[in-house]
């Protein structure tokens, strides 16, 4: 839920150095850097609801928080420390604006399966490494089978599955249902056009954003 | 009559159409018994997203409810049950059918007396164990009008009749200091035939989680023995006695299904007779413990 803006693209590096206390960031080490910020900062409204399946590595996405105004920024220096909002792993009962607990792969989609039902508007991040996980893939075939237009599913794809995805993971979605497209995850462009709710109502989505390999 | 699980359709049903809040999630077990609704979600044979559904609905607002045959409600989603809902501090009731060894003929692979053990291993679930439809229909009404996790463990076993009060009750007093014998669920039945004639109290309980440490102590009174027979494994609620009785001597018999791999198929009444949980079971049980203090 995007708050009015206060930073802005450029301040995230300043804000990661403050999370881990590294001096230079390539912002490669964060695969999710773009497309989060690109959905707080263009695609996610007052009602949407963003879960952040993908709980490994959150930096990126406290980054992301504190900028858009949602996690106070001076809570970025206790990264991980006892009393900190902020852990290694999202904790929605106590991080502002973190609206699922995660970190054990394989949990978001579940639950955003569950919230689109109702008709919320529902995107859901995940990872190319998590969709081991066979958990996923009863979210993946209910969804596309009963046509849940409202959940959008992203893909962060920086090859970290381990042994793979032939032929690639969006093909396997549309195999069950879903309306699947790949772009360039740091093409903010792309990522805009591909997350913006679609007005014909068509989906379930998937949007793979290709990345670095890892 | 109608059994528990009859009892919970007819609930169910009646409660999806009167309060918006209610959804039913199921994984196609108990689907058609439920019946088409737009509240009513059948995700196929999916249990951990059966769970992750019902978090999600919680998210939105909603009170879920999930239902399954026990091991595929609680045993194979049980870090769903600890994640999704529980770490996300989201409520559902989940709705067992086929307790322990309901399905004895099935085999162990549809057996789970584990079951009240793994979710009480949670924190903040409540768990009931009704010993009578009726008594399942008032927790499970009691239940939907709340927004808590809570755990229901419906069972082919009944008592003869409903136990009104709720929470921890004394049906029978011994003489003082007298041991007390706590019958969970649809145990009472054998209870009062193995306990008839013999100078031992009887208290019924069908709200396991939280135990209610207080009202077992004082119902305790001056008694030091204390025989607690449980339809799931034995010793799920013997730490709670302990904790209860924390700086009070005491002795503790606790009978219920043995933490073991138990390959017979049959019937019910044989596995119950097997475990001992059957009035002639308790009985010599009651009596080898009663002359060994």
């Amino acid at each position: 839920m995007a708050i009015a803006t206060t930073l802005g693209y450029d301040d995230l590096p300043g804000l990661l150095t403050r999370l881990t206390g590294d001096e230079k960031h390539d912002r490669s080490s964060f695969s999710t850097l773009d497309v989060l910020w690109v959905l707080y900062d263009r695609v996610l409204g007052e009602e949407d609801r963003f879960l952040l399946s993908k709980g490994h590595g959150p930096t990126a996405f406290y980054a992301v928080l504190a900028a858009k105004g949602i996690v106070p920024i001076d809570a970025l220096d206790g990264f991980g420390a006892f009393d900190s909002p902020l852990g290694y792993h999202p904790d929605r009962m106590l991080a502002p604006g973190v609206e699922l607990s995660s970190g054990s792969l394989g949990h978001g989609l579940g639950v955003a399966v569950g919230a689109a039902l109702t008709g919320r508007r529902v995107w859901c991040l995940v990872g190319d490494g998590e969709l081991d996980e066979g958990s996923n893939w009863e979210a993946v075939q209910y969804a596309g089978r009963v046509g849940l237009s409202s959940l959008t599913a992203i893909v962060v794809d920086n090859d970290s599955s381990e042994h793979g995805w032939p032929e690639g993971i969006e093909r396997r979605f549309s195999l069950e249902g879903w309306i699947a497209e790949r772009v360039d995850g740091r093409d903010h462009q792309a990522l805009e056009a591909a997350l913006l709710p679609d007005p014909a109502g068509a989906g379930p989505r998937c949007v793979v954003a290709e990345l670095e390999t890892r | 009559m109608t059994g528990m699980r009859e009892r919970f359709y007819e609930v169910a049903r009646k409660a999806l159409d009167d309060d918006d809040r209610i959804a039913v999630v199921t994984a196609q077990i108990g689907a058609d018994a439920i019946g088409e609704h737009p509240r009513h979600f059948d995700v196929g044979i999916r249990e951990q997203l059966m769970i992750g559904v019902a978090a999600g609905l919680a998210l939105e607002g909603y009170r879920p409810v999930a239902h399954s045959y026990t091991p595929f409600l609680v045993e194979r989603p049980w870090e769903f049950l600890k994640l999704d809902l529980g770490h996300n501090d989201l409520g559902a009731v989940l709705v067992s059918t086929g307790a322990s060894y309901d399905a004895a003929r099935s085999g162990r692979t549809h057996q789970a007396p584990e079951d009240v053990a793994l979710v009480a291993a949670l924190p903040g679930w409540t768990i009931h164990v009704p010993g009578h439809a009726a008594e399942l229909e008032t927790l499970l009404r009691q239940s939907l009008s709340g927004d808590d996790r809570v755990y229901i463990r419906m069972s082919d076993e009944e008592n003869h009749a409903r136990v009104d009060g709720g929470g921890f009750t004394v049906l029978r007093h011994g003489s003082p200091g007298a041991p007390l014998v706590v019958a969970v669920g649809p145990t009472l039945r054998p209870v009062l035939e193995a306990s008839a004639g013999r100078d031992v109290g009887v208290a019924y309980l069908a709200t396991v989680r939280p135990f209610p440490r207080e009202a077992f102590r004082d119902a305790l009174a001056d008694g030091t023995d204390v025989v607690l027979v449980e339809p799931y494994q034995a010793g799920t609620s013997a730490a709670e006695v302990a904790v209860a009785l924390r700086d009070r001597p005491h002795r503790l018999l606790a009978l219920g299904v043995p933490n073991a791999e138990f390959r017979h198929y049959g019937t019910g009444e044989e596995h119950r007779a097997a475990h001992g949980l059957d009035a002639a079971g308790i009985t010599g049980s009651l009596d080898g413990f009663l002359g060994a203090g």
